[in-house]
């Protein structure tokens, strides 16, 4: 259960922060765009956490685990509830986000576990569409103007830190995330100097998100996510 | 799709089968030898004979110059409330209270910009490009529908405007389906099919909540007190003061009068919020046998002309939101140009 709640947790706070874009994207474009990839991830976050409620056999849902948990109960890495910034932050959350959930699906498609076979086969698709999207506008961004290299390389500095925390080491897992870590960084390097941006030097790697020990960060959004929900209790909606 | 994967109620009275018919007019046009205009021959005269014989006008074709101006203005307008309307529903997108639901709205909103990025390309092909639309709504020039100068106060008004305003939205587009611009037809057709879907996920909240505690119920009749009225001043000003309506009828733009449109809805939604069981906040209400509809409080005109003249509740904060995201959307418009133009650069040294 813990595996898919983790998995369910970064769909859905990605899903959520990228759902803030709406109406307000560099292009009308990039708002179809960008609610696509957020669509995608609330499908996949619906699937893993409807299968996480039943491994765990208590009852609880969709919407009990998304809605009725506070942040120190969410698995999800820091990654994804980081806010969203300019669009060059988001573009890197985006990359290093898909990056890691491209081999990750991948991978999962391939487990024992038929049910997360099922949802990997389907998400892995979706992710390689993440992947394409954010890597066009990673080397849009890098080799487009001064500023726009200025903050592109600026939002991947903010970012790359928050990678670390994907790829612990969790050997009882379905799949080990610390077996992804090669194809990750082979990609992403290869985006980052595609679009002539430099890969950070690291001194910091914070972590805590899949013990539930988050960023200030994810108490508000959930604060906002819930509290339609949590205002009518055991109601239908 | 994720936004209509439920099994809903459809509301009753449901206006697809005239897009349907509407549709196949069309191909049935497009079937019908349209004959060419001769060269040389009378251009005027051949364009109303295209109208009149219910055949369609397309890009290549000549056109009056104020039937042009007139089709710019009123799809750039439709364009607008696309975009601008993605405001009031996108606010409830965070606090949607159900997955299901969020993924709902979320689709929709989504396809409102795709209707806006539909609708301006339909547009473009009467000679003006997106840019230039998008300096309109920007500086003012051009309206978007007032409706989006309400707020939204609850997640009941996310079902409001799914039944009223798409239901009054459909109710005016579903005869542009037949207008006379090709182009214009042929978009209204899928905007229309798309728009009855949102209506029904819209009517389908408020059976919900009309259905759930109290408190639900009190939200879902407070949300149709509050849109009702601004939903019927949608169809615009009575005939008598409507500035373009006449030269419309006659090109075939438009094919029903104000008056008449605002009938038809009101005649479709009586009927609907029974089934929902809520109450349409008009005393004067009630069926006319004589005139085989119903009668019913007209909206306050000079309200509406306040919306229109920018002082409704949020016509600022709707502005200045699109402003700001485009504004902000700049550096990167320009750094997506900038690459582009390198790109092609270097296949040309590398050609």
């Amino acid at each position: 259960m813990d595996f898919a709640l983790a998995l369910g947790d970064d769909a859905l706070i990605a899903a959520q922060r990228l759902a803030e874009w709406t109406t307000r994207a560099p292009e009308m474009e990039e708002d179809v765009a960008l609610a696509n990839i957020a669509l995608d991830q609330l499908g996949a976050a619906r699937l893993l956490l409807s299968y996480a409620g039943e491994l765990e056999g208590a009852g609880r849902d969709e919407d009990t685990l998304a809605y009725l948990r506070d942040d120190r109960e969410f698995r999800n890495c820091l990654l994804v509830e980081l806010p969203n910034g300019d669009f060059a932050v988001t573009m890197a959350k985006l990359l290093v986000l898909a990056a890691y959930q491209v081999p990750l699906y991948t991978a999962l498609a391939a487990c024992p576990d038929e049910r997360l076979a099922a949802i990997g086969a389907k998400a892995r698709k979706e992710s390689a569409y993440h992947l394409d999207h954010a890597a066009l506008w990673v080397k849009r961004l890098g080799d487009g103007t001064e500023e726009s290299y200025r903050r592109m390389q600026a939002g991947i500095d903010q970012i790359w830190p928050y990678a670390d925390e994907l790829f612990a080491a969790w050997p009882d897992a379905p799949v080990d995330p610390a077996t992804l870590r090669s194809e990750f960084d082979d990609t992403v390097t290869a985006v980052l100097a595609e679009a002539t941006l430099t890969v950070p030097e690291v001194a910091w790697t914070p972590a805590g998100g899949r013990d539930g020990v988050h960023t200030e960060h994810l108490s508000y959004l959930l604060a906002e996510m819930q509290v339609l929900h949590r205002a009518h209790p055991g109601v239908r909606w | 799709m994720y936004g209509n994967d439920f099994p809903g109620e459809d509301p009753p009275g449901g206006l697809l089968g005239e897009v349907e018919a509407a549709e196949v007019a069309l191909r049935a046009a497009a079937a019908r030898d349209r004959g060419a205009a001769e060269p040389g021959g009378d251009l005027a005269a051949y364009f109303a004979e295209v109208v009149d014989a219910d055949q369609k006008i397309e890009p290549r074709d000549w056109m009056p110059e104020a039937y042009r101006r007139t089709l710019i203005r009123q799809i750039a307008q439709h364009a607008h409330s696309e975009i601008i309307g993605m405001q009031p529903e996108g606010n409830w997108i965070s606090r949607a209270p159900s997955l299901k639901r969020k993924a709902i709205l979320l689709a929709k909103v989504q396809d409102e910009a795709g209707h806006g990025l539909y609708l301006y390309a339909a547009a473009e092909t009467l000679g003006v490009s997106r840019d230039e639309l998008v300096d309109l709504l920007l500086s003012g020039r051009q309206k978007y529908s007032s409706i989006f100068n309400y707020p939204t106060l609850s997640w009941a008004d996310v079902g409001a405007i799914g039944w009223l305003v798409d239901g009054a939205a459909i109710v005016n587009q579903v005869p542009l389906c037949r207008c006379s611009y090709g182009p214009y037809a042929r978009a209204m057709i899928r905007v229309c099919k798309e728009e009855s879907f949102h209506q029904r996920q819209g009517y389908e909240i408020l059976h919900t909540l009309a259905h759930g505690t109290p408190a639900q119920k009190a939200m879902a009749q407070d949300s149709v007190d509050r849109w009702w009225y601004p939903s019927l001043a949608m169809f615009g000003p009575p005939d008598g003061d409507s500035t373009h309506s006449a030269q419309s009828m006659a090109w075939k733009i438009k094919r029903f009068s104000n008056d008449e449109l605002r009938q038809r809805f009101v005649d479709m939604c009586v009927g609907q919020a029974e089934a929902l069981g809520l109450r349409i906040p008009d005393p004067e209400l009630r069926w006319n046998d004589d005139r085989q509809a119903y009668d019913f409080t007209q909206p306050d005109y000079d309200e509406l002309m306040q919306v229109i003249n920018g002082n409704g509740p949020c016509n600022r904060q709707r502005m200045e939101h699109r402003r700001r995201a485009h504004r902000e959307g700049a550096w990167v418009r320009e750094a997506a140009t900038a690459y582009a133009a390198k790109r092609a650069e270097k296949e040309k040294v590398a050609a």
